[in-house]
């Protein structure tokens, strides 16, 4: 059978092509045609246990749940008769009532796919008691919260836990269902990657919120807040105000974080820089000392990974702080001297992609005179709830540049957002660093795209240096049996916890999937490509800051650099 | 491979059905496995039989076990590359483990003991159980008879089914099956029977036709129907089990709960309209009050939307009894 088939089937008396092998659902969607459903997401397997996505097929009996039943010629669909909808109503009301709605306030309602739902079909109450009122609220870390009362069982999180091989959340059999619950197993803990959280339909999984502490600390007039935003939040933060997938909206972005009252923002890409540099010296560093792989650090879920399940390859992890990290580091030494602040006065938030990010900053062997570099991360979905809280729309606000002096980054800097950008990054300037030459092309199409794993051999100075690019821990298991069978099979091997890297982090925008993903990153390559700087040590700000103030093997340890120890499991819960 | 041959041609000339519940054509079943292309395959032996008051396939393996694995045999010999699982319910499988071991003396046979509860007799579901996984079905299709067990080509037949197929090999097929007779009756127990016979016959035949009110459950003591005895002269389904039911001496409501626990307990949580369903009408049951609009709204879905055939034969046994005796107690 060609995979490519061209067929064509009628849904509501519409002819549609379509090819064979889709699924009913899949070419609903394609053709916007509106099919209900809560359990299907296409980075996962099919499970079709909502029973709200039900269709008629002409000349068949009964109903097809349309996520798992395929097209074949001439089928002819309906998807609207009096019996459909009102089977929907029935689960959906089914649904609803194991649902409950506890009066916290959360961002994720506005996450919530089965709360559009309830709006869309207007259930407005169920005739049944709930039968989740007593159910849990359990807290991973400083990252994720897990409502069960709120779970609808469609085992979405189980499913992306456990494409991530951590396995954390399973199922348990208590009083007569089966409920999601973290496993009590020593030997599996939460990384923190929050993919249970941009995968869940009804919102049960969130992040943990920090606006309202945002808030605060711009309300207080003797708090300097500084803001930072990462590489990956200019091409997904438009979502969240209806523009199109990939809308690149930096300046917006800037404008609407003045707008909240911020009193200076500046870019994590300039953090990114140093990350570049300071890991480009240890690439080289291990090269020379031929103590490679070089494993990057800037993801936190990653770094966690490691240290729990993986910690023989901590010598192997680089020892450079990440972006945000090493920005918040300057912002509260560098600048703060410079503008002669006091550094305690000074609030540095964070906007990122992630949840883990939240537990990055709390890392003690971060701090740096007694103060913790960045004091607050919120992702880009409570940002975009600040944003709306505070009636800031993005796209209609007048864009505003940048401050200086940690504003101006390199193109390389902008790439840390996509799987590959940070390898890539970092080649570009060990290039130069090892061959004292600057490459001609400087593009590494190699390790650029949305694969799950990218392997590439690049020459420097005749010499090979051999590069792995992962996302998705999966994928990286895969990597570190190779290297457990052959430790040094790769030099340069960089990871992302969640698929795609940043732009498909667990704090981004909902729904997400293989092409929104595709998008985000691809405007991230725009931005770099129409960079005059795409180099991260030829941009300015990063050698002045190297010339005035790095200028110790002190000074870039405690700023630049950070250690790492074995992880005994942390969430738990008896 | 001579006889192989012809096992699957007798199947299908007497028009043989399997003896799980569902009634499959088990020729059918037999030549799909047999003529898909696999290095791999699979032969399950379902002993796994775990609906209240249904015991025909361990009375069989208690009683007729060299039948029944002459019948796998005859199996193994006929598809290419196979080997086969008894899968045995926890009860029947600590009863029997012994004895069969004794019998089967080929390496090509193996024991399994069933994880998970009664609808762990599923046909994917075994899949699943055997291969240690989440006790929840497989979407359908593929069937197992093309990606069953480890992704290979898969037969799976009932106890019942395995022991026809030895007496047809040897000619000795006579149209029977068994019948679990059990409830308010004199002499309960497992007969072999002619297939053709109605519910009524086969009571009169084994003497365990009662001479006061009755009702019966027939084809399954949670999932069966029921019927009146005006209504006894139709051939039982599913697993033939007949239960009688004494009608002045039985709490309609209290036979309900065991149905409706029943379903609560197994039903593996997968899919909304089961797992929620069963649940409310289970709570509806607990409460004795009936709400016919939200009991209709229940069934409507369980039928029309369940993921397998477990919840879409919830509704059956509810329906029967609330319309045919309920109400009439009114």
């Amino acid at each position: 059978m060609n995979k490519n088939k061209r067929i064509q089937i009628i849904i509501d008396n519409k002819k549609i092509d379509c090819f064979e092998k889709q699924t009913i659902l899949e070419v609903a969607k394609e053709n916007l045609i509106d099919i209900p459903f809560l359990c299907s997401h296409p980075d996962l397997d099919i499970k079709a246990n909502c029973r709200l996505c039900m269709v008629e097929i002409k000349n068949r009996k009964g109903l097809h749940a349309s996520c798992s039943t395929k097209v074949e010629e001439g089928m002819e669909i309906i998807i609207d008769s009096p019996k459909i909808k009102k089977i929907r109503e029935i689960n959906l009301e089914l649904i609803f009532a194991q649902h409950h709605k506890k009066d916290i306030k959360h961002i994720s309602v506005f996450n919530s796919h089965l709360l559009d739902l309830i709006k869309k079909y207007k259930i407005k109450t169920t005739r049944f008691k709930n039968r989740k009122k007593k159910y849990p609220i359990y807290q991973f870390g400083p990252s994720i919260i897990f409502d069960s009362s709120k779970c609808i069982d469609c085992n979405n999180c189980i499913d992306v836990c456990n494409k991530q091989t951590i396995g954390f959340l399973e199922k348990q059999k208590i009083e007569n269902f089966n409920q999601v619950v973290p496993s009590e197993d020593e030997n599996k803990d939460c990384i923190y990657c929050g993919q249970c959280v941009v995968h869940c339909p009804s919102g049960a999984l969130m992040a943990v919120e920090n606006f309202k502490n945002v808030e605060k600390e711009i309300e207080n007039k003797n708090k300097i807040v500084v803001f930072q935003f990462a590489p990956s939040i200019r091409t997904s933060i438009g979502e969240e105000f209806d523009l199109p997938y990939g809308s690149i909206v930096t300046e917006q972005l800037v404008a609407g974080i003045k707008e909240l009252g911020a009193d200076r923002v500046f870019d994590t890409c300039v953090g990114a820089d140093f990350t570049t540099i300071e890991e480009a010296n240890e690439l080289i560093e291990k090269l020379e000392n031929k103590t490679t792989p070089c494993l990057t650090s800037c993801c936190p879920a990653w770094v966690k990974f490691i240290e729990f399940n993986y910690p023989k390859f901590i010598p192997h992890l680089a020892t450079t702080r990440s972006p945000q990290i090493i920005l918040g580091g300057l912002i509260k030494t560098y600048w703060a001297k410079k503008e002669n602040i006091n550094p305690k006065d000074i609030t540095v938030v964070s906007i990122m992609p992630c949840v883990a990010k939240k537990y990055e900053i709390q890392r003690k062997e971060l701090e740096i005179n007694g103060l913790m570099p960045v004091d607050y991360v919120l992702t880009t979905r409570e940002l975009a709830y600040l944003f709306k809280k505070h009636n800031i729309n993005l796209k209609e606000i007048s864009p505003q540049k940048i401050d200086n002096p940690l504003g101006i980054h390199s193109g390389a800097g902008v790439i840390y957002g996509a799987s590959g950008g940070v390898v890539e990054s970092a080649l570009r300037t060990a290039y130069k660093k090892i061959t004292k030459k600057e490459l001609t092309k400087i593009e590494f199409e190699q390790v650029r795209g949305m694969e799950g794993i990218k392997r590439a051999t690049i020459k420097i100075n005749g010499k090979s240096v051999k590069i792995a690019v992962i996302n998705g821990i999966e994928n990286a298991k895969k990597i570190l049996k190779e290297l457990k069978k052959e430790p040094q099979l790769y030099d340069a091997v960089e990871v992302m916890a969640c698929p795609g890297g940043c732009i498909g982090g667990g704090g981004q925008p909902m729904p997400i999937d293989s092409e929104i993903r595709k998008k985000r990153a691809d405007s991230l390559y725009r931005i770099d490509d129409k960079k005059e700087i795409r180099l991260a040590h030829k941009n300015p700000i990063i050698k002045k800051v190297y010339q005035d103030f790095l200028v110790s093997k002190e000074m870039v340890h405690s700023i630049c650099h950070t250690e790492y120890s074995q992880k005994k499991k942390e969430v738990k819960f008896k | 491979m001579h006889m192989s041959k012809d096992i699957i041609t007798k199947l299908t000339e007497e028009k043989f059905l399997g003896r799980g519940g569902a009634s499959f054509p088990t020729g059918l079943k037999w030549k799909t496995v047999k003529e898909v292309k696999a290095e791999k395959k699979y032969i399950i032996c379902n002993a796994s039989e775990g609906e209240p008051n249904v015991f025909k396939d361990g009375f069989i393996i208690e009683n007729y076990p060299e039948e029944m694995i002459q019948g796998i045999k005859i199996a193994l010999e006929t598809i290419d590359n196979s080997s086969a699982y008894i899968y045995l319910s926890k009860d029947y499988y600590e009863k029997f483990k012994d004895s069969l071991k004794e019998l089967i003396k080929d390496s090509q046979i193996s024991l399994f003991k069933k994880t998970g509860g009664y609808l762990a007799g599923e046909e994917t579901l075994i899949c699943e159980s055997i291969e240690g996984k989440l006790l929840e079905p497989r979407i359908k299709p593929p069937f197992p008879a093309q990606f069953g067990l480890w992704g290979c080509p898969t037969l799976i037949n009932n106890v019942e089914t395995f022991y026809y197929v030895a007496k047809i090999a040897k000619n000795q097929y006579k149209k029977t099956r068994f019948y679990s007779v059990v409830g308010d009756v004199e002499n309960k127990g497992v007969y072999e029977l002619p297939e053709s016979y109605s519910i009524l016959q086969a009571l009169k035949e084994t003497k365990n036709l009662p001479d006061f009110d009755f009702f019966v459950q027939s084809g399954g003591g949670a999932s069966g129907e029921i019927l009146l005895s005006s209504e006894l002269d139709q051939q039982c389904k599913g697993v033939g089990s007949i239960i009688v039911f004494n009608r002045k001496q039985t709490d309609l409501f209290s036979l309900m709960k065991k149905w409706a626990d029943f379903f609560l307990e197994e039903n593996c949580d997968k899919c909304i309209p089961c797992r929620e369903g069963s649940y409310r009408i289970a709570e509806m049951i607990k409460k004795e009050k009936i709400d016919k609009k939200i009991l209709d709204d229940l069934f409507l879905v369980l039928e029309e939307s369940s993921f397998c055939a477990l919840g879409r034969g919830i509704p059956l046994p509810f329906r029967g009894l609330i319309t045919k005796l309920l109400n009439e107690q009114k």
